[in-house]
């Protein structure tokens, strides 16, 4: 496939991702839409990583593992998202457990 | 047109589409099921690229952990019914605005490179498969793959100190 339809394909799925976060007032909806942009991230990672082996398969070289990078980035990026939903999730709990609401217009001061 | 393209354009249109499902269902757990089926044509994406190892990975890590974790927390907090506030309407087509705004110029910056004779590789190609990826991961990646053992570790236990009472 074009490396073209990829990148279209993932810029739309991060530009609905910030009109979630632009247009949303629950903090849960906020939080998904940040786990669809970092995987629209992920989805350009994989077809990189494919175009540039294809790049090294054309060069001559038959025994290449050019573009396994991108493919091990994409592994450390989910990491770091189950990481940072726990945390973020823990801290939503936290937050509806004090005040009774996830509306974010209600977390502008981070007192009381 | 092969059953390759055909299998892309179908992911892409599910993709997007439950995409905008996401941001636009009023009740939160139908934005939790639609983002699964994001995740799902996702993976079908990452198998047509023929990236097993991370297609499998998607679906256990975010279908399977994450989502579930989102599910919990919305019926923990009994918010699966539509009762969120909207925002202001003009806040709101501010927001669709921008957002369209980014991808209009994204996309003028993006569709004249000169990269765009380039194919990515489908169907074929053993980069993505375990043991390439393993055999790159515990040699060159080792010390990084370490921290992030730690990494799991204090987010286990932050999580814990954050979530328990007073």
């Amino acid at each position: 496939m074009p490396i073209n339809y990829y990148i279209f394909l993932s810029l739309a799925l991060f530009c609905i991702g910030i009109v979630g976060v632009l247009t949303r007032r629950n903090a849960i909806i906020i939080f998904m839409c940040i786990e669809l942009m970092l995987n629209a991230v992920n989805l350009l990672l994989v077809a990189f990583s494919k175009m540039h082996h294809n790049a090294a398969l054309l060069a001559g070289d038959a025994t290449t593992t050019a573009g396994t990078d991108g493919q091990l980035f994409v592994f450390f990026i989910m990491v770091v998202a189950a990481a940072e939903v726990s945390v973020g999730l823990a801290i939503i709990v936290m937050m509806y457990r004090n005040i009774h609401s996830v509306d974010v217009n209600f977390l502008n001061r981070l007192k009381h | 047109m092969g059953i390759t393209q055909i299998l892309f354009w179908f992911l892409s249109i599910v993709a997007i589409f439950s995409a905008l499902m996401v941001i636009s269902s009023k009740n939160p757990v139908h934005s939790v099921l639609w983002l699964i089926l994001t995740f799902f044509s996702i993976s079908g994406h990452y198998i047509l690229l023929n990236a097993q190892f991370l297609a499998i990975v998607n679906i256990i890590v975010y279908a399977g952990a994450i989502m579930v974790l989102f599910l919990f927390v919305i019926m923990l907090m009994n918010l699966n019914k539509e009762t969120e506030p909207q925002k202001h309407k003009w806040l709101r087509i501010a927001g669709a605005v921008a957002g369209g705004c980014l991808l209009l110029v994204l996309v003028a910056a993006l569709k004249d490179t000169d990269i765009k004779h380039q194919q990515a590789l489908v169907n074929t190609g053993g980069i993505g498969l375990i043991k390439n990826l393993g055999k790159e991961l515990f040699t060159t990646y080792v010390v990084p793959f370490e921290i992030s053992s730690i990494l799991f570790l204090s987010a286990m236990v932050g999580a814990v100190v954050i979530g328990k009472k007073e």
